[in-house]
């Protein structure tokens, strides 16, 4: 049969999108995301406040249709909170059937990263920005460092235990 | 056909066709139960059923199932053709329930991706002695064991294909086979038989061709199925051979004199084909009567899966708000459109209309929910010893497909409380001179945009005394008994931490998980009552909304934030005048109404939202009531009624916290966010420092 069965395709679909990453700016530092998580990219818009979350997450939006919570990693990654411009973007991401929006300083390019220019974070006791950080990628003289993405989404539970202790 | 062609649709197919079959079997039994008698109809439909069931589980390598399943229809077989005279009906009965019970669990287990594990061994043991008690009053005749040997032919599939013939064979066969009319599955019995021709032939074609497709399966049904086979073996003995194969209504075996035909047909399996399908078309005609009874019998109807219908309702209600996106367009505002609002008007009309539609390939009458109490009333006068007799009105009666699901357990809850605690045991019964059988009625009605269901019995009503006394308890009184009306008594049933598990037995009255029943109920949006008589009996009233999904709501906003409550809980709007505004120490704010006194509850303090209005006498207080609480909400402004598609929160949210006096959230004409408003969940706010 010259079909090509769904579990190719998605093998292709991962090929193409192998050490692909979209980067973004937060302060000054350049984050990447793995861009099979990412939906699309859309300019910042009104958020409806959701009562009674934390700080981090802003709201909901309204994607056609399709409501969506949204997070403003700035402040996920414990930073001061910044106005949001004409340069703010929303990122939606889709992880593990999960759709979110992460609020971002701005979007700077897809970037191949392969795979031997990504090495593992130093390890560093101090510093709780560490744990989102999964790997880090070289490009140039540049460095982005690459979000574990699963963790942005379901640390919180860890990170209100650890605070308890 | 081993098993990498069992994928998942052929499994869900085989959950959903067994789950509802043995429902029908369920239904069945109870009915021929309450008559004690099986009529020959009922036999041959439970035979009917098992047998299906039987096949598809032994397709599907559910081996207990199969083997069980052929344990009943030996027995039901042997009903059938033997007829004998009295039968105990309860043991059989129970028997067949039992088995039902167990192919439920392992349905049950299967559907959670958990082997069907069951030992069906003591049932089928348990119906091989009925049998045979059966066959010692009317001895059996030869005719009992002739057919009823399928399985063991079902296990011959993996014999291995090679085999020691000699390449020059000297028969050819033509054979065509047809199956009994409703034997089902036609294409497996084919491939059983290719599969034990083949130890036995040395070349062998078939039509159809493919009997795994399940196109194969009519196909066979239609034209027979058509072997060609070469082998060594003499005409009787094919002959035997096939026979052997249950369920085949006439077979037709030609000896062909030379290889001509067999080699035309190799050469040839298109034409053949063809020809087939003209001979197909041939017998359809003759079959047209038959068909035309089957489409009349209800074919058509058809299942679909329930997410394609959610998304169906999801794009309606897309359309419905893009549809006041374009006709209630701020771009529009001020110019004199004649035509447009008369296209935007028809707009309107077929989009609403679709909802409805939509809306109702979603209602599902309630009777199957209904019909399941039967065996819970069966099951349970038994147990206790009590005789009940199950009422049903009003079964017709539709709900949104979601909500069936959640009242099913409620109701369950409650059938099994009126039988247990509140119908009398016999004796009393006689002693009050009322009817030895109890009843229990469930019934259904409409009104308005809310669905009553009632469960009600004539046993001997709640004891107040005892309610309050366990309340008393139990601590969970928080007024003055005095000053309590009955059903205000009644409903501390409901509370959570009145029933105990020791309540069972001392108890009069019920109390065993009430407050499950109501939080399943609120979870759909609606509340129950319970009202008594002693002496006479119990009603409680379940009261749910018809569907979840669209919702009539007023928005009203706080500085940027826009909320929705449900307009059915809004009771009145009002601009308060200061001087009504009552303060206790505690700083919780009263408002007097009409010599009334309701609680107060500003939103932008609970949800924290900045808003410039903070003064009573400068926005607006909505009264809400839910469940006889009332609360007035003071918002800035009444921004208008709407009819709003309910969504839920993301599901990210929901899974980080439960957000109180929240319902879900929907979009507004001009595509923003708005909250929709859980009044009970809102009223549960009052008295209480929120922030804590």
């Amino acid at each position: 049969m010259a079909e090509i069965t769904p579990r190719e395709l998605l093998e292709q679909e991962e090929d193409t999108q192998k050490d692909r990453f979209l980067t973004f700016l937060i302060g000054n530092e350049f984050y990447g995301i793995e861009i099979r998580f990412v939906t699309e990219i859309i300019g910042i818009q009104a958020v409806t406040e959701v009562p009674d979350l934390p700080e981090y997450i802003r709201g909901i939006i309204n994607l056609r249709g399709k409501i969506i919570p949204v997070m403003d990693v700035r402040l996920r990654f414990k930073k001061p909170f910044r106005e949001y411009n004409d340069r703010t973007c929303i990122i939606v991401v889709d992880i593990k059937e999960v759709s979110i929006g992460l609020i971002v300083d701005s979007v700077s390019e897809v970037l191949t990263i392969p795979e031997q220019d990504i090495v593992e974070p130093p390890q560093m006791n101090k510093g709780f920005n560490n744990r989102y950080i999964k790997r880090i990628g070289k490009v140039g003289n540049d460095v982005k460092l690459i979000l574990d993405c699963e963790k942005l989404l379901t640390d919180s539970e860890i990170d209100s235990v650890s605070n308890a202790i | 056909m081993s098993s990498q062609y069992i994928n998942e649709p052929l499994l869900d197919m085989f959950i959903f066709e067994s789950s509802q079959l043995i429902q029908q079997l369920e239904q069945d039994i109870i009915i021929s139960e309450r008559e004690s008698y099986l009529s020959e109809l009922a036999i041959d439909e439970i035979f009917r059923i098992m047998h299906t069931i039987k096949g598809s589980a032994a397709m599907m390598c559910f081996n207990n199932i199969s083997t069980l399943t052929h344990s009943i229809e030996d027995l039901f077989y042997f009903l059938r053709e033997e007829n004998p005279q009295d039968i105990d009906y309860s043991t059989l009965c129970d028997l067949v329930l039992e088995v039902v019970d167990f192919i439920k669990v392992e349905i049950e287990k299967i559907k959670n991706g958990d082997d069907a594990d069951g030992d069906a061994s003591t049932l089928i043991n348990a119906n091989k002695d009925f049998l045979s008690r059966l066959k010692q009053f009317s001895p059996p005749s030869d005719t009992t064991e002739t057919k009823s040997h399928i399985s063991p032919d079902t296990q011959q599939i993996y014999i291995s294909q090679n085999n020691g013939f000699a390449p020059h064979s000297a028969n050819l066969f033509k054979t065509v086979i047809r199956f009994d009319e409703g034997c089902e599955m036609e294409n497996v019995r084919a491939f059983n038989i290719i599969h034990n021709l083949k130890n036995i032939t040395n070349e062998i074609r078939h039509i159809p061709e493919n009997i795994v497709d399940s196109d194969a399966a009519r196909t066979i049904q239609n034209d027979g199925f058509i072997i060609y086979l070469k082998t060594d073996c003499s005409y009787e003995e094919i002959h035997q051979h096939i026979t052997r194969t249950a369920f085949i209504k006439d077979l037709e075996l030609d000896q062909l004199s030379n290889n001509e035909q067999f080699g035309q047909f190799e050469g040839g399996v298109k034409i053949q084909e063809s020809k087939g399908q003209g001979y197909k078309e041939q017998s359809n005609k003759g079959q047209t009567e038959k068909e035309l009874q089957f489409t009349s019998a209800g074919q058509s109807i058809i299942s679909v899966s329930v997410a394609k219908l959610d998304k169906l309702m999801d794009l309606t209600g897309e359309m419905v708000i893009a549809e006041a996106m374009v006709s209630q367009n701020s771009d529009l505002k001020g110019l004199e459109l004649d035509n447009f609002h008369k296209a935007a008007r028809q707009l309107h009309k077929i989009t609403s209309e679709m909802q409805d539609v939509v809306m109702s390939i979603r209602m599902v009458s309630l009777s199957a929910t209904f019909q399941k109490m039967h065996r819970i009333v069966r099951d349970m006068s038994k147990k206790l010893e009590k005789e009940v007799e199950l009422k049903i009105i009003g079964e017709e009666t539709e709900v949104d497909k979601n909500i069936i699901e959640h009242i099913s357990d409620p109701l369950m809850h409650l059938v099994r409380n009126s039988i247990d605690h509140g119908l009398e045991s016999l004796e009393d019964r006689r002693a009050t001179g009322k009817m030895l059988a109890g009843t229990v009625t469930l019934e259904a009605k409409n009104a308005g945009s809310d669905v009553l269901i009632i469960v009600r019995d004539d046993g001997k009503g709640l004891n107040k005394e005892k309610i309050l006394a366990r309340a008393r308890d139990n601590g969970i009184l928080h007024k003055d008994e005095s000053d309590m009306t009955d059903r205000e008594v009644y409903n501390i049933l409901f509370l959570p931490g009145f029933s105990t598990k020791e309540s069972i037995t001392e108890f009069s009255g019920r109390g065993v998980g009430m407050d499950v029943v109501t939080k399943n109920i609120e979870a759909v949006g609606g509340s129950v009552s319970v009202d008594s008589l002693e002496r006479v009996g119990t009603t409680v009233i379940m009261k749910i909304p018809i569907t979840l999904a669209i919702i009539d709501g007023m928005n009203i906003s706080v500085g940027n934030s826009r909320y929705t409550i449900p307009t059915t809980s809004i009771r009145e709007s009002f601009r308060p005048q200061e001087a009504d505004i009552i303060r206790d120490p505690d700083n919780n704010e009263m408002i007097m109404v009409r010599g009334q006194c309701y609680p107060l509850l500003r939103l932008h303090e609970i949800y924290d939202v900045k808003t410039d209005i903070t003064k009573f006498s400068d926005g607006i207080l909505v009264m809400v009531e839910q469940d006889d609480k009332i609360v007035c909400i003071f918002a800035d402004e009444l921004l208008g009624q709407q009819q709003v598609v309910v969504k839920s929160l993301p599901s990210y949210i929901r899974n980080e916290r439960k957000i109180g006096g929240l319902s879900g959230c929907t979009l507004l004409g001009d595509g923003s966010i708005s909250l929709i408003l859980d009044i009970s969940g809102l009223a549960d706010f009052t008295g209480k420092d929120i922030k804590n």
